[in-house]
């Protein structure tokens, strides 16, 4: 994958993303946060972007966004699908309900599907055990899943998600 | 000005001294790897730990990081120091097999094997390179990439960077490999500065470490 180009309003929301920070370097991380959230990920041009306008070696941006799990340099899909792997999670079934996941969307985890719809993610632990195994899907937590709910849970949260597109749209 | 203890001796030292600065003013022998007296201490070989006697008990810490202040008793060559010592020693040498520096460092320190999986990475992560090319040479080429067990030193998106003037200061400084760079072309080195890549013999000469590093199929020169 060479230099991604990004879109011309990608890169006025890069600005604008910065603007708002303050053209602070202390604010680094909030910037990344944001264009993470905006793009999905942080494509090489932005941190090129930030790097300059911050006036922070490049390798800086590029540490903290490697650094921390929360920032991805691969594109993300519209929609983040995590599954808990956690020690609970985990004796509970979260294999078999990731499994499933990796079959019905079929890529495997830590990867996007080519429609760029869904990506699928693992977590260690999102700290509600009593309720495992968990999924999350766009911020939305699913307790005591099992692989059987899978199905509907995707059917159920992608009719949402075109609903809501509907509404915006 | 402080007033210490280091191993039974009184010392006065200014504020602002650390504890592995005073020791070697008075000429005591600290091993260090990740010190470098014209860049900010970083504390990350451990190598430098010192026992802190705190009334009956006592702590190890790392002696270039542990400012100095009054009253402070220090010992730095207690059989406890020593034995830490000889475990971080093995744990580098783990991560580094090949580096003459530290095979020295086990001979003198008596290491005759490593008993931990020898995962050559060819960087103990002391970070020496990445705050010379930030402190001394105002570049910041180079710095820590990834985390937990694939943190690296390494540069954004593997091109060599702009601020890098080729200096090679990066390779100069690494306390424990010969040569840090790890390319083959000038493009993709870790600075940029490998013109003069070739490949580095070591320990041909040296006596002491053929009885060093121990026999568990790993290389001993």
């Amino acid at each position: 994958m060479g230099a991604v180009r990004i879109a011309k309003s990608d890169h006025d929301q890069i600005e604008y993303v910065i603007g708002s920070n303050g053209h602070s370097a202390d604010a680094l991380i909030s910037i990344l946060q944001d264009i993470q959230a905006e793009l999905h990920y942080l494509p090489e041009e932005a941190l090129r972007h930030v790097a300059k306008r911050l006036n922070l070696p490049l390798i800086q941006v590029y540490g903290v966004a490697t650094f921390f799990k929360a920032f991805s340099l691969k594109p993300k899909g519209r929609h983040q699908c995590t599954v808990c792997m956690g020690t609970a999670c985990h004796v509970r079934g979260a294999g078999r309900v990731l499994e499933e996941l990796e079959r019905k969307l079929n890529i495997k985890a830590g990867n996007t599907t080519d429609d760029m719809e869904y990506s699928l993610d693992t977590v260690n632990c999102v700290g509600a055990c009593a309720l495992g195994p968990m999924v999350i899907i766009d911020g939305e937590y699913l307790g005591i899943m099992n692989a059987a709910k899978v199905k509907n849970v995707l059917k159920a949260h992608g009719a949402k998600a075109a609903r809501s597109g509907q509404r915006k749209g | 000005m402080v007033e210490l203890t280091i191993d039974g001796v009184r010392t006065t030292v200014p504020r602002g001294t650390t504890v592995l600065e005073a020791a070697r003013s008075m000429g005591i022998v600290i091993p260090t790897l990740c010190y470098d007296p014209g860049l900010t201490p970083y504390g990350a070989c451990r190598l430098c730990i010192v026992e802190v006697v705190k009334g009956k008990r006592s702590s190890l810490e790392a002696s270039c990081t542990l400012p100095a202040f009054d009253g402070q008793v220090i010992v730095t060559n207690s059989e406890r120091v020593k034995k830490a010592r000889k475990i971080i020693i093995e744990l580098l040498l783990s991560t580094c097999p090949t580096s003459k520096k530290l095979q020295d460092l086990a001979s003198n320190f008596g290491v005759n094997e490593v008993r931990f999986k020898i995962k050559d990475k060819g960087c103990i992560l002391c970070g020496l390179c990445v705050r010379y090319c930030k402190e001394q040479m105002q570049s910041g080429g180079i710095g820590f990439v990834g985390r937990g067990t694939s943190r690296r030193v390494g540069t954004a998106f593997g091109d060599t960077p702009d601020e890098c003037r080729n200096c090679g200061g990066c390779e100069w400084i690494c306390p424990v490999c010969e040569r840090a760079c790890t390319a083959d072309s000038l493009m993709n080195g870790l600075c940029g500065g490998c013109q003069n890549y070739a490949p580095v013999e070591t320990c041909t000469v040296c006596i002491g470490c053929s009885e060093s590093v121990g026999a568990r199929g790993h290389k001993v020169y």
